[in-house]
């Protein structure tokens, strides 16, 4: 089973870690100022691609922290995982520095 | 000396003679034998019937790829193991053995008759026939072709064996005890790894184990094989597991292992698992899984006596067991002349060698001309003979048309060696077609591992030596270990086979006899013919539709021919037609090995709370709230689960009740910016809220809609008791701690998990002031001093509390908060205090019905994620200065007020004694045309003491605007009418809360 890096806790089985959604998606500050479309894409407009992704995780039994980490859809394989201040990865570098 | 068992040779055991039994006859075998070989030198060819036609069948293999031989062992009544594969029972004295899938007997049985209706039953006739007339799908076609459907037969009594589970880390996995992976444990030994190695056979060796006259290093292959296990063992850092199938492949060389612990005893010791799962993490992996012969395709392939070359050497060679006096070689493979070789030096017969290829010469072929051995070339099989064994064949030249029928008791057929590739296909890692082996081999690994030996298509014993010693030297060095020293192995043997072909036989002529492709699923090479005729062209229709390599032996002989036969019929080439994905377990595993100890009581995690003891002793009956028991109602002698709860919720109303309310959520929440983050969370204003006050909370998703409801209590500036309901405490911790963490980092707030921290005893009823007056010590329980919807802190019986004056009934309550190791003892001591009143213990059903009556909503019963506050009558919890909360602006969206959405409304039924079913369906107009429009539907649904009648509550379009009208609720039998009420039928004034 697959071993995700969780960066408080270092490498652990996936059984511990929960899936939380797309990453870098901040909820607007001020939602009444957003129209009704504009707040139907924040709500359920998610993308979807074939290939790496930047996602939210949970190490919900462990530390209990949220991160960020990015993942090949693909494969399903983890690229890196980074804690959320940190800076969203520029996913065509990672892409085309990627082994597989 | 049983009639077929070779006086001299194999590996058995002579001196340990077995008794065992097969359909019910004795027959005498030694150790070292398994169910198959022991048969086979005693004559018996004859051990199953085929799944679909019941057509006699006989061993094709000698190991795991075996379609056929699938018997049922049983040791006692409750260990009864089905499908099971002869060639993998290891014999012990007393084995017990039958076939399976037929009746009344193997050698008469009368589904045999299928076959007579064969054309009526290819592959897939499921979907285009037994469907006229409609009834007799389900009365007659179905119940018959079910019981027809199946091999063996699931014991019936609980598994009464223990199995148990491991863990281990390694350096180096190795998979396979053949040469190749002895090789590569030498190597990664040598560079001091932790090695691993698994054989899913009782003994390691592989090819080893039958390797005629091969030497190595100047010595016979036997005895080098003794002396490698020897010094194999004895490093401390490596682990031989014999009888342990590596299974599954699993993400990040994570590799699952079946191991066979006792089943092969005779007198299994009680203190041993029968089986132990090993959960392997190993750094690097190497597989030397093997190869395994493919049978060949051709008119009457599948009679008893009709096996596969090598399994028939093995057999000889191994265990001393003579598959047969006459045989016929049939071939395109040059490994078939290796074993007619050494089967001819057993005392069999060889009939003819009828190869299917034009001009085959080798050294196997010139040994063959040697030994006198007639040998047919650019010869095909045409049919066979032989209902319960195979009489004889019917040759056939491929250019000429001229046919010769030959007598024999023993077919030996090989199309090639397949390398297995099914763990690596585990792993996800890409194929890749080698056009020279005409097979697939690995291409490019998706995890840290690596193939050795035939099973990446390196065949013979030289090279697997070599190629597993340098791949386990490659694996420990990559694992951060050292190089070996270096090893070199001088071998001489037999040279690799040549040649091999996928797909059917050249058809000469056309003939009525089937040609199997997939012998354990029935599936020839006509269906396959006919699945592409129907227009199936991806693989995995082909697959699905006909069945091939979906039975328990997962294709392992059956899933080359099948793509070669397509690449025949579609023109196509195989790498085109591609190849469907290898799933584990790569062979069955037992339902124990993967339970391990989570059975019975185990199985499931179970919740009780501090009074949960207490409620089992007064006879409660309980109930599963998610993974808690709670005490549903409690019945006295003589009572109905329908008076018990009549009497629990009269008491309640009239005198004093006792309810344990421990499941419920809840969570501490402290810090400068508590009340703010409250604010945010929930619809309702919490910075409002005076210490000591209580507040019912509603949560919204952001989505708009409720999520989760609750009271929550405010201690002080900085720190609130919030409760939830019992099943979404962990949801609304989540959603928590992902907007403190995520959204809000700056705000100063800290979430802890309360829940089983206290123990909840509500007390309600006109009495409950009375009842627990004198217990409290501290607080003043006046009304004025403690009005509704209070909270204060104290003492009850001595022990630390926090008194909340609140109530879920609609009459005078508390909820009293202790430390829950006080729980049950605060329980009896009000227990005690309150007989003086008739106080009655109630369940969760009587509350339910109480709330009912007062309108109070359960969510996830009368709410199903869709329903907004307004919906459910609970606008008025909306804070209304508030600028922002979670899911605020989705209340704003046009959808969200629309006219027409469902409300929460009463409903009573026009006959009052009738009760309506939960989840029943409301329409406007009894009489339209089905499909009917329903506009809405029961939630809750009871008989109400108080109100001598049924009530229910159930969201209705528009149905505030409804109230008075009359409804229908169209059940099978009767059509039921009741008239919209307002959700609030006890007290709506609240009346009795403010006692």
């Amino acid at each position: 089973m697959l071993l995700i890096r969780c960066p408080f806790c270092g490498e652990r089985s996936e059984i511990e870690f929960r899936h939380a959604g797309e990453a870098h998606i901040p909820r607007p500050l001020a939602p009444a100022s957003l129209s009704d479309a504009e707040w139907a894409d924040y709500l359920y407009n998610r993308a979807n691609p074939k290939g790496l992704h930047v996602e939210r995780w949970r190490h919900v039994h462990g530390c209990g922290r949220f991160f960020n980490a990015v993942r090949d859809t693909i494969s399903d394989f983890f690229v890196m995982t980074y804690k959320l201040d940190d800076q969203r990865p520029d996913l065509a570098q990672l892409a085309g520095g990627q082994r597989r | 000396m049983t009639a077929c068992r070779l006086p001299h040779g194999g590996r058995i055991d002579r001196s340990k003679r077995l008794r065992f039994q097969f359909d019910g006859r004795e027959y005498e075998g030694f150790a070292g034998d398994t169910l198959a070989s022991a048969l086979i030198a005693n004559g018996v060819h004859l051990v199953a019937r085929s799944f679909k036609y019941h057509r006699p069948r006989g061993i094709v293999a000698a190991g795991a790829d075996e379609p056929n031989a699938l018997v049922t062992v049983m040791r006692d009544r409750a260990r009864c193991t089905p499908n099971l594969l002869a060639t993998q029972v290891e014999l012990h004295d007393g084995l017990v053995a039958e076939s399976q899938n037929r009746w009344p007997s193997l050698a008469f049985d009368l589904s045999a008759a299928n076959g007579l209706i064969a054309p009526l039953i290819p592959a897939g006739f499921y979907y285009k026939t037994f469907m006229w007339p409609r009834g007799a799908w389900s009365r007659l076609y179905e119940p018959r072709i079910r019981a027809m459907a199946g091999l063996g037969r699931a014991p019936t009594l609980p598994d009464p064996d223990r199995y148990t589970r491991r863990y281990a880390h390694c350096d180096v996995l190795i998979v396979g005890g053949g040469p190749a992976g002895l090789a590569a444990a030498l190597a990664a030994a040598d560079g001091g790894a932790q090695v691993l190695l698994c054989d899913e056979q009782a003994e390691l060796g592989g090819t080893l184990l039958a390797a005629g006259d091969a030497t190595i290093d100047g010595k016979a292959a036997p005895s080098w094989l003794s002396e490698i296990i020897v010094a194999l063992s004895r490093h401390d850092n490596v682990t031989l597991l014999p009888r342990t199938t590596a299974f599954g492949y699993f993400p990040h060389n994570m590799v699952a292992l079946a191991e066979r612990v006792t089943a092969h005893l005779a007198d299994p010791p009680q203190n041993q698992p029968r089986e132990r799962l090993w959960q392997v993490r190993a750094k690097e992996v190497v597989i030397a899984a093997g190869a395994i012969e493919r049978p060949l395709t051709f008119p009457g392939n599948d009679r008893p006596g009709i096996m596969l070359a090598d399994a028939a050497r093995i057999y000889a060679a191994r265990y001393a067991a003579r598959p047969g006096s006459r045989a016929a070689v049939v071939t395109a493979h040059d490994g078939a002349y290796r074993a007619a070789l050494e089967l001819a030096a057993c005392g069999v017969e060889i009939a003819a060698i009828a190869d299917a290829r034009t001009g085959p010469d080798g050294p196997l072929q010139a040994a063959a001309r040697a030994a006198g051995l007639p040998i047919r070339t650019a010869t095909t099989v045409t049919g066979t003979r032989g209902r319960q064994r195979v009489s004889a064949v019917e040759l056939s030249q491929l250019a000429s048309s001229g046919s010769e029928t030959i007598a024999c008791d023993l077919v030996l057929m090989s199309a090639g060696m397949t390398p297995s590739v099914q763990l690596f296909s585990q792993s996800r890692g890409k194929l890749r077609w080698d056009d020279a082996l005409q097979a697939y081999v690995p291409g490019t690994s998706a995890e840290r591992e690596r193939s050795a030996g035939a099973c990446r298509g390196i065949p013979g014993l030289q090279a697997a030596l070599s190629d597993g010693y340098a791949q386990g030297e490659a694996a420990a060095v990559a694992a951060g270990c050292q190089a070996g020293a270096g090893r070199a192995f001088a071998v001489s043997a037999t040279e690799p086979a040549q040649g091999g072909m996928p797909g059917a036989a050249a058809a000469v002529r056309r003939t009525r006899q089937p040609a199997f492709v997939d012998f354990q699923n029935d599936v020839t090479a006509k269906d396959l013919a006919l699945a592409v005729r129907e227009g199936f062209r991806s693989v995995e229709h082909v697959k699905r539709y006909t069945t091939t390599g979906m039975a328990t032996d997962q294709g392992k002989t059956s899933n080359m021919n099948a793509l070669g036969v397509l690449a025949q019929v579609t023109g196509a080439s195989i790498p085109q037609i591609g190849l469907t994905t290898s799933r584990n377990p790569y062979t069955p595993v037992t339902f124990g090995t993967l339970a391990g100890l989570a059975r019975r009581d185990l199985f499931d995690p179970v919740r009780g709370t501090p009074i949960h003891g207490w409620a089992e002793e007064q006879g409660a009956v309980f109930e599963d709230a998610g993974s808690w028991k709670r005490a549903h109602y409690f019945p006295r002698a003589g009572e109905t689960m329908h008076d018990a709860v009549k009497r629990e919720c009269e008491a309640v109303r009239r005198s004093v009740g006792l309810f344990d309310a421990s499941t419920l959520g809840k969570i501490e929440i402290v810090g400068r910016d508590a009340a703010t983050f409250l604010d945010r969370m929930y619809v309702n204003s919490f910075s409002s809220l005076a210490p000591g006050r209580l507040r019912y909370g509603v949560m919204l998703r952001e989505s708009g809609f409720v999520m989760d409801d609750g009271v929550v209590a405010r201690l002080g500036a900085d720190r609130f008791h919030v409760t939830t309901t019992t099943g979404g405490v962990s949801r609304v911790l989540h959603m928590m701690e992902d907007y403190l963490q995520t959204e809000w980092s700056d705000l100063e707030v800290w979430l802890t998990s309360t829940t089983e921290q206290w123990a909840v005893i509500a007390v309600q009823g006109p009495n409950a002031r009375k009842v627990i007056e004198p217990l409290v010590s501290g607080i003043d329980l006046s009304p004025s001093a403690m009005p509704h919807m209070s909270m204060r802190e104290g003492r009850i019986c001595g022990v630390p509390t926090r008194l909340f004056r609140v109530s879920f009934t609609g009459e005078l309550g508390y909820e009293i908060n202790v430390p829950a190791d006080y729980g049950r003892a605060v329980w009896e001591t009000i227990y005690a205090a309150g007989s003086a009143y008739g106080i009655t213990p109630y369940g969760t059903e009587a509350m339910h019905v109480l709330r009912a009556e007062k309108g109070y909503i359960i969510v996830g019963q009368d709410t199903d994620g869709t329903a907004t506050p307004d919906d459910v009558g609970l606008s008025w919890t909306i804070g209304k200065t508030k600028a922002d909360f979670i899911g605020k602006r989705s209340l704003a969206l046009p959808a969200m007020a629309a006219p027409g959405r469902k409300q929460l409304v009463g409903l009573l039924t026009v006959n009052s004694d009738i009760v309506l079913e939960e989840g029943a369906q409301l329409v406007v107009d009894p009489r339209q045309g089905v499909p009917m429009s329903s506009v809405g539907h029961v939630t809750s649904s009871y008989w109400s003491p108080a109100l001598q009648r049924s009530i229910a509550l159930g969201m209705v379009k528009a149905g505030r605007a409804r109230v008075g009208e009359t409804l229908h609720v169209p059940m099978p039998n009767e059509t039921i009418a009741v008239n919209v009420a307002p959700s609030q039928l006890f007290d709506p004034a609240g009346v009795r809360l403010n006692g």
